[in-house]
């Protein structure tokens, strides 16, 4: 057993066990992080296959943003598990459907008959110079940047409409405009009066 | 006899990484110690205090005294805290602010991994600091922490996309992705140094820098006067000092990486004086000063102006200008963003 295939091993064997653990676990905050240790594992393993980019790229958009804002709003909401699990065995059937259907699309694509060492060959290993990100950016802008462009306009659509659906003016809170808070001069806020230090002492008083 | 063919070489190459690591993180483990040292002592000058002057000569062993001190205290687990998570948190804190040095080179070849996705590297990995954050605040179990995370957690997340789009522009100018590139792109002298052509991108990264350690004045997260110190309040001993010493950690890291990116790196500012490891300490010990002015001159900001400078201010600015680099690149007066 080679270095590289040991630390495939291992890697592979933390991705099960978090994958696991994340449908198990009974602690929903305990079943993000484990999300998050899968998330890490499988960007390991995409570095093993030289696709660091794609590696890089997981960590920083799934595990640094999304999973962020995911643990964010699991940790806010008072989720009881149990309560979630009452229905298991009424959608038992359903899923069993669903995961068989998962298992025979898995076979019919990562079926070695077509799939396999014999058919695919063992990629060539490149020099420690070839940059993997310089590879996909030149793809992505020249043979595929349609679908590119086309795959921006419909996340910007979703963008837009994920603010449009929020957007609310609430008309209860004190709403402060910082563009004008900035622009105020020191006459708009205050006025200096002219007045003598000391009052004039009122006649037949005395002296105090 | 039992089949002994262990690859000596790959022992070797353990054993030298682990020296190299060593190398690496003792200086920088002393460097935040007398960076909290500097500051306290600075912070007091521009206060017209003394400083710490107890401890050793001028106070200079106050530090070793601190870390003894935190050393001997005992670590308290609140009996409502989630403890393995509350163990955790620290842990997670840590391991993002140590690990990203591996790819930060000092001069061009003292560098621990010289890897061509290194920009990438370092930003992936300080998107995880934010775990150690949340985790702790969600598992003290306590109303103050848990805010102070909350704060912290959608500060640097907002903070976080400025700081990648300003990256991007020394990317583009640079055209690499390597830190060793990027700094040799900018060889020539002081008026090569990307801080000219990307000055907004410059100040973008740099108080994006402030927001993303927690530093004041944007330490809402720890936000003495309202949540008595945010995530870390339930922590005490070694356990607060590491989350300590990797904020500490994170402002030299944010630092080096300005003088790597804006500032010419290890280069120095006039052809007739040599490059050398020395430019790279000034350069970086300068942006650090620069942190602690900033903490005794800004009150802290309110939390709502956090939030709008970072999405209505610095992500506009720097899409505007990474545009503008961009355009310019095509233009004749291209090479003067490169």
């Amino acid at each position: 057993m080679t270095y590289t295939t040991a630390i495939f091993y291992f890697f592979a064997a933390i991705l099960v066990f978090a994958g696991l653990r994340v449908i198990t676990a009974r602690n929903p905050v305990h079943a993000a992080l484990f999300l998050v240790l899968a998330f890490f594992t499988a960007a390991g393993l995409w570095m093993l296959l030289e696709a660091e980019f794609l590696a890089i790229t997981l960590v920083l958009v799934y595990v640094g943003a999304v999973m962020v804002l995911f643990l964010f709003v699991v940790m806010m909401l008072d989720i009881n598990l149990d309560k979630l699990r009452e229905g298991f065995w009424d959608y038992l059937p359903l899923a069993g459907f669903v995961s068989v259907l998962l298992v025979i699309e898995m076979v019919l694509i990562l079926g070695s008959r077509h799939f396999g060492l014999e058919v695919m060959g063992t990629p060539a290993p490149h020099a420690a110079d070839y940059s993997n990100t310089k590879e996909l950016g030149r793809l992505l802008y020249t043979d595929y940047v349609y679908a590119f462009e086309l795959a921006a306009v419909i996340l910007l659509v979703a963008i837009v409409a994920a603010i449009a659906l929020t957007l609310r003016r609430r008309k209860d809170s004190k709403y402060v405009d910082p563009a004008e808070q900035v622009k105020v001069k020191r006459n708009d806020r205050l006025r200096i009066v002219k007045m003598q230090a000391v009052k004039k002492p009122v006649a037949g008083e005395g002296e105090a | 006899m039992m089949d002994m063919n262990i690859d000596w070489t790959a022992v070797q190459t353990l054993v030298w990484t682990l020296i190299k690591i060593m190398a690496l993180v003792v200086p920088l483990m002393l460097g935040v110690a007398y960076l909290t040292y500097a500051e306290r002592k600075i912070i007091g000058w521009m206060q017209v205090r003394i400083g710490p002057n107890r401890v050793g000569f001028q106070g200079l062993l106050q530090p070793i005294a601190d870390a003894v001190k935190l050393l001997m205290k005992e670590i308290i687990i609140p009996s409502g805290a989630n403890k393995g998570l509350f163990i955790l948190g620290p842990i997670l804190v840590i391991a993002p602010a140590l690990a990203a040095w591996a790819v930060i080179p000092f001069t061009d070849t003292l560098v621990l991994a010289n890897i061509n996705a290194g920009l990438l590297y370092v930003m992936a990995i300080t998107s995880m600091g934010v775990y150690g954050v949340i985790v702790a605040g969600w598992a003290s179990n306590s109303k103050y922490a848990f805010l102070g995370a909350m704060r912290s957690a959608a500060q640097i997340v907002s903070y976080e996309i400025a700081m990648g789009f300003a990256l991007v522009g020394v990317l583009m100018a640079a055209q690499s992705l390597n830190l060793i590139d990027i700094v040799q792109g900018q060889s020539g002298g002081v008026h090569q140094w990307y801080i000219w052509p990307l000055f907004p991108l410059f100040v973008v990264y740099l108080i994006a820098g402030v927001a993303e350690t927690n530093r004041a004045p944007f330490d809402v997260a720890e936000g003495e006067s309202e949540i008595v110190a945010g995530f870390h309040v339930e922590y005490s001993g070694m356990a607060f000092a590491v989350f300590f010493l990797a904020e500490y950690a994170n402002m030299i890291l944010v630092a080096a990486l300005t003088t790597l990116m804006f500032l010419g790196g290890w280069l120095s500012p006039v052809p007739f004086l040599p490059d050398g490891i020395v430019w790279w300490l000034a350069k970086t010990g300068f942006v650090l000063f620069l942190f602690l002015w900033f903490r005794a001159t800004f009150p802290r900001y309110r939390y709502d102006q956090i939030m709008r400078l970072g999405w209505k201010v610095f992500i506009p600015i720097t899409i505007v200008w990474i545009v503008v680099v961009g355009a310019m690149m095509q233009t004749p007066y291209g090479y003067l963003f490169h």
